[in-house]
């Protein structure tokens, strides 16, 4: 089995993803409850259940103990302390609702964070998307050499979130830094962006938008499955370049739009490793990189206010909840799937 | 479906038809295109890799030069940068946190394969009442922030007195705690037709059977695709060993990094950059070898990258 199946099997791209997932509970669903509904249920036939059944769970046993005692004891563990005061030495105390009430009530840095995170998201992940599927309908253009860059584009997106890049873009765009100086060429005379109020969230933004590449193969991957016949018949009707992509290549590709936009909107919110290394872990300048996550592992683990921190931790997790569900409320409205008639 | 085999045919029928002049403007039109399409894409990979190549070249820059040179090219180009780093930091040598980081990204890998490979052939072949909750669960889990397990798994290892021992970083990956393998090798077994298994099956192979002999050696292409995405996650983590590990002969390289970043940022700047390259070095090496595995891993699943 070489790579090529991998490839074919990119024929359900990251679109196919999300819609499989689905689908396919409801299959087994489906197949399940025929079976429970046989009234007559031989003895070999149920022993074969039971077996079926010690097999799954024996298969399933690591990741079972894994899930139950690495995230959903701790998910309801962490629900508890959000609740609590606690630093880790002394039990935990019941407080209420008071770590939620000072968080927006007596906590201007909590607030900040908020602020500079949903600018860093709702700013950064549009743009990186943009960016990620002009460059992909670029790639798509031509088959030939294509690959080179494509490649080449991706790497940044494998170690973007690494130390070492976060000590790079520092330096680049420190005071005299080579983005300072090629600026200068122009005129621009804006100094360093590090210690900047107004361009440290700008530098931040630039850093997820250079990694536009994972999301763009996921792109290039859809735009491979736009049957070519559509444009054609586009171009008949008299289709523009900007009517093409409006009437063909949009509605055939929502459905890779929202597989991305929901993975990097997630993945935004948890931008760590960079915020910290940049402002040498005290979220500077006056607080602009002191993202959701930095905040909350300061709170956490340098305060050892833990309850607060579980009950950012739980906060956080509400808005990435309501952001999923609106996003999959609406996808009935502007994602179009494959095979069905609109 | 690719659109290189149908444009020439189209060209071709239309071509016989058109006049002589009128065609030799269109091939002229088209490798006018087929230029400024290279001439674009240069220009993109030129910014995009730009910084890797500053990183690459500032590493032979003497620390007094970055003030003054922030250009591509060092004035006085030498090896001090590298020499002076492999002493290494905090009494630790360089090569203690490569071997500290390689530790952890195997272990990583072996956990995550076996871990997560069993469990995805639960969740793709066997039928049992639960699974599909379960399955569901699992989902659940890729879109759930860390935010929100990151402290009680702090408080779980503390009690269990095992912080700034490896076990935090490594026992998760054998739980398969990093969903996005899973669903990956369960998406990969689906793909896979059932008639086989299913042969063994009634040749009365049972599961564990199916699964060795059946399976694993034709899920080799998502094996490896997790494994390599495993390994460069695990190596350039920088969260969970923050959390976890105190000791500086036990800091892999990105906590090692933040040393350098902290200690010798203003005074030594070689040296960090010097570090920051070599760390990132196995990182490249490793994607120009497996680019492809890579890339079509991602087309494929839509990893997070």
């Amino acid at each position: 089995v070489s790579l090529e199946t991998q490839s074919i099997a990119s024929a359900e791209a990251g679109s196919e993803t999300v819609r499989r997932t689905t689908r396919q509970s409801d299959g087994g669903n489906g197949k399940r409850n025929g079976g429970n509904g046989k009234a007559t249920v031989t003895p070999g036939r149920r022993s074969a259940n039971r077996r079926e059944t010690i097999a799954g769970y024996g298969f399933l046993a690591p990741w079972l103990i894994g899930f139950l005692g690495l995230t959903i004891g701790p998910m309801i563990y962490s629900l508890y302390l959000a609740f609590t005061r606690y630093n880790l030495f002394t039990d935990p105390e019941w407080i209420g609702f008071d770590n939620f009430i000072r968080m927006f009530t007596e906590d201007p840095q909590y607030i900040q964070s908020v602020q500079i995170t949903l600018v860093y998201v709702l700013v950064g992940t549009p743009i990186k998307l943009a960016a990620a599927l002009g460059i992909a309908m670029l790639l798509n253009y031509r088959n030939k050499g294509s690959s080179f860059f494509r490649s080449s584009f991706y790497a940044p997106s494998l170690i973007g979130a690494s130390v070492s890049v976060a000590i790079l873009w520092r330096a680049m765009f420190s005071t005299d830094g080579p983005v300072d100086r090629s600026l200068s060429l122009f005129g621009i005379n804006v100094g360093g962006w590090v210690g900047n109020v107004d361009l440290v969230i700008p530098m931040m933004i630039l850093l997820a938008v250079w990694q536009f590449g994972a999301p763009m193969v996921i792109f290039l991957a859809g735009l491979k499955q736009i049957p070519q016949e559509l444009y054609e018949a586009a171009e008949v009707d008299g289709a523009g370049p900007i009517r093409k992509f409006r009437s063909v290549t949009i509605p055939m590709l929502s459905s890779v739009i929202f597989f991305n936009l929901l993975l990097e909107t997630i993945n935004a919110f948890q931008v760590f490793a960079s915020a910290y290394i940049i402002s040498n872990g005290s979220g500077g300048p006056a607080g602009m990189t002191n993202f959701y996550t930095l905040y909350l592992y300061k709170r956490g683990f340098a305060d050892l206010q833990m309850g607060y921190a579980a009950a950012m931790a739980w906060a956080l997790v509400v808005v990435v909840a309501i952001i999923a569900f609106i996003l999959f409320r609406t996808q009935k409205s502007w994602v179009h799937y494959a095979g069905e008639n609109k | 479906v690719s659109t290189t085999t149908d444009i020439p045919r189209a060209e071709f029928l239309e071509s016989a038809l058109e006049p002589q002049p009128e065609r030799r403007r269109r091939i002229k039109r088209r490798s006018v295109n087929t230029i400024i399409w290279f001439v674009v894409l240069l220009a993109i990979t030129a910014v995009v890799l730009y910084p890797l190549v500053w990183l690459f070249v500032a590493t032979f820059k003497p620390s007094s030069e970055f003030a003054q040179n922030p250009g591509l090219i060092p004035e006085n180009p030498s090896f001090d940068n590298y020499i002076k780093v492999f002493e290494g930091i905090a009494g630790t040598p360089l090569w203690r946190f490569f071997t500290n980081s390689l530790f952890i990204a195997v272990m990583a890998v072996i956990g995550t394969l076996f871990s997560s490979a069993l469990a995805a052939y639960a969740f793709a072949r066997i039928r049992f009442r639960g699974v599909r909750v379960l399955f569901a669960a699992m989902i659940g889990t890729l879109l759930l922030p860390f935010h929100v397990i990151i402290i009680p798994q702090y408080i779980l290892f503390n009690k269990l007195e095992l912080v700034d021992t490896y076990w935090p970083l490594i026992l998760p990956k054998f739980l398969a705690t990093e969903a996005f393998f899973v669903f990956l090798i369960v998406q990969f077994i689906r793909n896979i037709p059932r008639d086989m298994d299913e042969a063994a099956r009634i040749d009365g192979a049972g599961h564990i059977r199916t699964f060795t002999s059946i399976i694993l050696p034709l899920i080799k292409p998502a094996l490896i695709t997790s494994a390599i995405f495993t390994f460069i996650w695990t190596w350039n983590d920088f969260l969970a060993p923050l959390l976890y590990i105190n000791s500086p002969e036990k800091y892999p390289l990105p906590i090692a990094l933040r040393l350098y970043n902290d200690a010798t940022s203003t005074s030594d700047y070689g040296a960090t950059v010097a570090v920051s390259f070599l760390a990132l070095l196995p990182i490249l090496l490793f994607f120009i070898v497996f680019q492809r595995f890579l890339v079509d891993g991602v087309a494929t699943q839509g990893l997070k990258g």
